[in-house]
């Protein structure tokens, strides 16, 4: 340390009588800035009240094993808490008691210990200004010359630059190892089933009755006032006994009644609302947040996540914010009973965009 | 002359002055009495003519501006026929009509009419085309399952209101207001009427008894604020970012100074 120190004073001498070299060098009537920066060197010692003050020290001393003890103190009472304040099942209140008393004494545990190594070195450990100089990075000439000799003189004993049909096969094995890995991660797929395909249907299909989320009871077309928004899952979504979160996840639906003189239809799409029902995708073909903030008069809908705004009246059409293309629409009708059905599956993926999406 | 006139006079001099009070105090009293009994009525015969009669006065003053003298509808104000008495008592009842000024929707304000004459409007709309009516008292106290409430509520309100019932922001300046402290009986109204941009939830759709279940979940998480400790408005990553950047980087910040400092 001593002689670290030593050194580091000896190079910035160097350093600063170099640079004044450097502009002794110059002559002439050319200005030259003063900018170089010149090594200012240390600051003067200052002595610490520490230093100075017996009774200072004494104190300071105090503190940092005073904040010592208050961590053995926090682990103590850590250990108690665990024991005193008991997680009981079915209490969210215990809980809540348990992790903040044993959070409280780790954490008294481990500021004791920061706080006094520091107000240590701050105040009591020696005050004396050194610099440590960095070792150069690189290794010597002679250690860089021996490796490359080395890794020369393994090639040449084991022969493989020479023996190339050896090399080629070692390259093959190792290019074929990750191959298990990529298998494994395509099985957390479904296995019988091409994820595009899955991504691209959903469970509608035609003349599946609209049921209420969640209690799965069959939507009528008169239920759906003028106004309304229903949120809307397809019928036996709830009679499925695999898979029902993932064909909720895609297959849910807002259904709204807009007054019909307020609803823009294109007329090839006419026949997909009924009276002024509509229903839409849910998934928002941003990212696939639910998209269900409804304003009844001014019909936007709007997507909590990213603000996409689309337009109800209009066909769904993107408004605001990054989504690229509008909601998909259910085609809906009515069947003899009154219930409204979907009239077939989405025409287009639910959802955000995927690589073999048109 | 005068003066023996004074002296012999039938009246006293104060006379008139006590007259005057007698009368005020009888014409007060009866015009009390009255005023109560209409009341009484009111509470007792909610469709009563005279309670109709009552609103009708109390909207042509302070309706009739926008919504028209008929409630048919003007350009400034939607027609009020068929809205139903929930509807005004929601709107009326929680300070939104009559409304402060145009704007992306009506702010709720301290309620500018007793509840008696929230009552005699609301029967006066009610009585001009049938509407949803105020709800019953066992629908809106509470007591319902609040597990089926915290389902539904999640299904059918959360996305605007918040899983908390803290409120939300929706388009042009448009937001789900907070649905602490807003009693059962508003909740019920809002959700049957739909008021501003709120889609309506009719009885097909969540019946009386759902609502009552929901109305019984927003009063459990009043009751049994989070157990996590402090909520910071139940906002969720907005005022939690913001609490830890400026409280957890702020102490970061601090202790990176203490210890970098030249102790004195």
């Amino acid at each position: 340390m001593a002689q670290d120190d030593h050194s580091g004073t000896e190079l910035a001498a160097a350093d600063s009588s170099h640079a004044a070299q450097e502009f002794a060098g110059s002559t002439g009537t050319a200005v030259i800035p003063q900018d170089a920066f010149t090594n200012p060197g240390f600051e003067p010692h200052r002595p610490r009240v520490t230093d100075e003050d017996p009774k200072r020290q004494k104190r300071a001393q105090r503190t940092v094993y005073t904040l010592f003890y208050l961590s053995v103190l926090g682990s103590v009472w850590a250990i108690a808490a665990y024991m005193l304040f008991p997680i009981e099942s079915n209490d969210v209140g215990a809980v809540r008691l348990n992790n903040m008393f044993v959070g409280l004494g780790i954490a008294l545990a481990l500021l004791g210990i920061g706080f006094g190594a520091v107000h240590w070195g701050k105040s009591l450990m020696t005050s004396a200004e050194a610099i440590d100089i960095r070792h150069p990075i690189g290794s010597s000439q002679a250690t860089q010359q021996g490796a490359v000799e080395v890794l020369r003189e393994a090639d040449e004993e084991s022969g493989f630059s020479r023996r190339t049909v050896i090399r080629n096969s070692l390259i093959a094995a190792l290019l074929a190892v990750p191959l298990p890995a990529v298998v494994l991660f395509r099985g957390l797929a479904p296995q019988d089933q091409l994820p595009v395909e899955l991504l691209s249907h959903t469970m509608w299909a035609q003349g599946t009755r609209l049921a209420l989320d969640p209690s799965g009871v069959p939507i009528k077309a008169s239920d759906v006032t003028i106004g309304s928004a229903f949120h809307v899952i397809p019928e036996g979504l709830n009679d499925l006994e695999h898979g029902r979160l993932e064909e909720k996840a895609k297959a849910a639906v807002l259904l709204m009644r807009l007054d019909p003189s307020e609803l823009n239809e294109q007329p090839d799409r006419a026949s997909w609302s009924y009276d002024g029902i509509v229903a839409y995708s849910k998934i928002c073909t941003h990212v696939g947040c639910p998209v269900a903030l409804y304003e009844q008069h001014t019909h936007h809908l709007l997507c909590p996540c990213h603000q996409s705004q689309f337009d109800v009246a209009n066909h769904c059409e993107v408004i605001f914010g990054p989504a690229k293309r509008p909601l998909p629409q259910l085609p809906i009708a009515v069947d003899d009973e009154g219930y409204l059905i979907a009239q077939s599956d989405f025409t287009e993926p639910v959802g955000p965009s995927f690589w073999e999406r048109n | 002359m005068n003066r023996s006139k004074r002296r012999t006079g039938r009246r006293h001099p104060l006379a008139t002055v006590a007259l005057l009070a007698l009368g005020l105090v009888f014409t007060g009293g009866a015009y009390a009495a009255l005023n109560s009994t209409t009341a009484a009525q009111a509470e007792a015969e909610p469709t009563s003519q005279e309670t109709i009669d009552e609103g009708k006065k109390l909207f042509q003053a302070n309706c009739a501006t926008c919504h028209g003298l008929e409630a048919q509808g003007t350009g400034n104000g939607p027609s009020l026929i068929g809205v139903g008495a929930a509807s005004v008592d929601f709107q009326v009842g929680t300070g939104r009509m009559p409304m402060q000024m145009q704007g992306p929707q009506a702010q709720q304000k301290p309620p500018q009419f007793t509840d008696e004459q929230v009552k005699q409007l609301a029967y006066y709309v009610a009585s001009l085309g049938p509407g949803p009516d105020i709800p019953a008292d066992h629908l809106v106290n509470g007591g319902g399952d609040a597990a089926n409430g915290a389902e539904l509520f999640r299904i059918n309100c959360a996305m605007c209101h918040n899983v908390a019932g803290a409120g939300g922001a929706l388009t042009e300046g448009k937001f789900a207001p907070p649905l602490t402290d807003v009693s059962g009986v508003h909740i019920y109204e809002a959700m049957v009427t739909g008021p501003q941009n709120m889609p309506v939830f009719n009885d097909l759709n969540i019946t009386p008894e759902d609502k009552r279940d929901i109305i019984t979940y927003l009063q459990y998480i009043q009751d049994n604020r989070s157990p996590g400790g402090f909520e910071l408005g139940s906002l969720g990553p907005v005022a939690e970012g913001l609490f830890i950047w400026i409280f957890g980087l702020g102490a970061i910040v601090a202790i990176t100074v203490w210890i970098t400092a030249k102790s004195n």
